[in-house]
């Protein structure tokens, strides 16, 4: 019997969605153990389970339980200058300073709290030609930026994967550093993107708890939620130097559970994927085009010792903080654990170089420029880094510093 | 016999036939502003100082790139191959170096060898720190590697050409101290190349103890660059490393019991009136 070309891509089509739909990553959640951590440290974790998690040498999910309960806020300060110091110690008194660039809002996603959904007719839709990312990543370097962030909806035919590749080799003949933030890939096409350029992935899983994912994402491969968790792990085996995880605080009505299970994650991937360089972030929900206000799961002390907690459970981590926290917080927050900062980001498609011309994702709270963020930081003492890599470490060998 | 930086000349470290002054070798990554580590370098007494490739910026404008604040009439650079994972990408970065005119007087490019796959401890790794400096002492790169504390391996960069072996005292950025003690000693006990202690000290205490050991010489960074007053922690380094060399040079006594100084069993040799 022979195919038609038709009944192969069928075929194979087929196929392609049994493996997203039944895929099973490495890293399991241990979602009992996590639970009773969390009755634990909501309810009963005392002053002393406080103390005796802040003077561990090597600290684990228990004691991340510990720095997380009602308990650890009164101690804020304290736990606040451990923090600090951990972080001047690894990373010095340093911030990177990267830009998001947004390829694309096309979407065929479904995802009840994000701007570029499906179902959001009302907006201006843009995709970006390699060469307007070429354009866009050349307006970003003569702002000091040598790290772009590429990030896109999920689009089978707008943001198709060779697209990316093309978008990823634009951006890396103007920077040293290409990350992607895009939908979930398998191996290959990771390894094509690390071809092309590429050293990172970025994937939030939005929320770890497979109970609460599938009431915000209705529609698209973002569906599965295990196909999600597997990618940093794909990523990794492609040869991707750096991987970002996150946890995007306000789905999850606990977000003790997602911190700790963010954590978990972390500890698996370090010790997995140990070549990987690994940055954790805690994004909170932001009011996206057509959405209310989303509700506010935690306050900004609680925020604080999420971040404080994140870096002593794991004091060699980047810990990433985006523009979408006003800039007081902000300022706060970059002597106490955070190492990576977004800065003068837009969200929408172009808009470095033509603000306002397509829908952005979300609201962007700290529009300061970068030399506004970085006058902040040489102020605070802190030296911003830009550059923190080689095109020589690309595959396609660029001989170039 | 002083110069005027006050350092003793009588003593020199000499590296791959070059004499440095001091024995104190800084890094410049972690610091707060360039101005900050300019003035710490000078406070250090410093003459060699390592530069990670990967921070070193070309384009950037005037003032900002961390070249601008290294004077290099006064510090011999030493570019670093800090994040590389495999030999291949350091041998590259250091041909970069050389290309872009990172070289000492008589032309020779120093590479501070780091080869360090992973992200965490930012542990060297022996087998491919041996592969890559194998290459580069062929390509005429003055070479001094960063390693774990492993006589052996020293050996074998010894016997590849390397300048220096750098053992660690503990994994980088810790201020540990010396955790390796026991290694580093054979390897100053083993080895015919300069020993610097590179990553893990923490305090100048610790920069003193590696030099009463016998090292030839100590590398610090992160514990001048994170302290409050980097400009004067880097002073006390470099007092601390006049110290434990000229301890070093003096002949410590040994630790041990007190003894009498009358021998005790002198009646057995005393002349019998």
């Amino acid at each position: 019997m022979t195919l038609t070309d038709a009944e192969l891509l069928q075929l194979q089509s087929k196929a392609e969605r049994q493996r997203i739909t039944t895929y099973e990553p490495e890293f399991a959640l241990d979602v009992p153990m996590l639970d009773e951590l969390v009755r634990w440290s909501e309810k009963a974790a005392t002053n002393d389970d406080v103390a005796r998690a802040l003077v561990r040498d090597a600290r684990d999910l228990r004691d991340v339980a510990a720095l997380l309960a009602p308990a650890a806020l009164s101690r804020l300060e304290s736990i606040a200058r451990d923090s600090h110091d951990l972080t001047v110690q690894r990373f010095g008194k340093t911030m990177h300073l990267f830009a998001p660039l947004y390829l694309s809002n096309e979407c065929v996603s479904e995802c009840t709290y994000c701007g570029f959904q499906v179902w959001n007719r009302d907006i201006v839709r843009r995709t970006l030609s390699p060469a307007e990312v070429g354009a866009e990543t050349r307006f970003l370097r003569h702002l000091g930026f040598r790290h772009a962030l590429l990030v896109a909806g999920e689009h089978p035919k707008h943001v198709s994967a060779p697209y990316i590749a093309d978008c990823i080799r634009a951006a890396a003949d103007e920077v040293p550093n290409v990350s992607i933030e895009v939908q979930a890939w398998d191996t290959d096409t990771y390894r094509s993107f690390v071809e092309a350029g590429c050293d990172g992935v970025v994937i939030y899983q939005e929320t770890y708890d497979a109970r609460v994912y599938p009431e915000f994402h209705l529609k698209g491969n973002k569906r599965f939620g295990d196909w999600r968790l597997g990618a940093p792990e794909r990523g990794a085996r492609a040869g991707m130097r750096r991987l970002g995880i996150g946890t995007l605080l306000g789905l999850n009505p606990s977000w003790r559970w997602e911190v700790l299970a963010l954590a978990a994650h972390a500890n698996f991937l370090q010790r997995h994927f140990w070549r990987s360089d690994l940055t954790v972030a805690l994004p909170r929900l932001e009011p996206a085009a057509g959405f209310d206000q989303p509700p506010s799961v935690l306050s900004e002390p609680e925020f604080t010792l999420a971040t404080c907690a994140l870096r002593l459970a794991l004091p060699d981590v980047g810990i990433v903080l985006s523009t979408r926290e006003r800039s007081d917080l902000r300022d706060g927050l970059a002597r106490l654990g955070v190492t990576h900062m977004s800065a003068g980001s837009r969200t929408e498609p172009g808009g470095y170089s033509e603000p306002g011309g397509a829908q952005e994702q979300f609201r962007v709270a700290d529009e300061r420029s970068p030399a506004d963020v970085t006058g902040m930081l040489s102020a605070a003492g802190y030296d911003p880094v830009w550059k923190d890599s080689s095109p020589v470490f690309r595959r396609s060998g660029d001989e170039r510093l | 016999m002083s110069n005027e930086r006050n350092i003793p000349t009588e003593d020199p470290l000499v590296i791959a036939g070059r004499a440095f002054g001091s024995r104190l070798i800084t890094g410049t990554g972690k610091f707060s502003s360039g101005p900050v580590l300019a003035k710490a370098l000078e406070a250090s007494g410093t003459e060699l100082v390592t530069v990670a490739l990967r921070r070193v910026d070309l384009d950037a404008p005037e003032g900002e790139d961390i070249l601008d604040h290294l004077d290099r009439d006064r510090y011999l650079l030493m570019p670093n191959t800090s994040g590389a994972m495999d030999a291949d990408e350091a041998v590259r970065l250091a041909r970069l170096a050389r290309t872009a005119g990172l070289v000492d007087t008589d032309g020779r490019c120093w590479i501070k060898l780091e080869v360090t796959p992973e992200p965490r401890y930012l542990l060297p790794d022996p087998i491919e720190t041996l592969k890559g400096a194998e290459v580069l002492v062929r390509e005429g790169f003055v070479v001094l590697p960063y390693i774990p504390a492993d006589p052996i391996l020293a050996k074998h960069l010894e016997e590849a050409g390397c300048a220096t072996v750098m053992p660690l005292g503990s994994w980088i950025g810790s201020n540990r101290g010396l955790q390796t003690r026991d290694g580093v000693q054979a390897i100053v006990a083993m080895t015919t190349v300069p020993v610097v202690v590179d990553a893990g000290i923490g305090a100048p205490s610790h920069a003193a103890e590696a030099m009463e050991m016998g090292c030839d010489a100590v590398l610090v960074n992160t514990a001048i660059a994170t302290a409050r007053d980097p400009v004067e922690i880097a002073h006390a380094f470099r007092l601390a490393v006049e110290a434990g060399r000229r301890s070093h040079q003096a002949g410590l006594p040994t630790a041990g019991d007190p003894s009498a100084s009358s021998p005790l069993t002198g009646f057995l040799t005393d002349d019998a009136d």
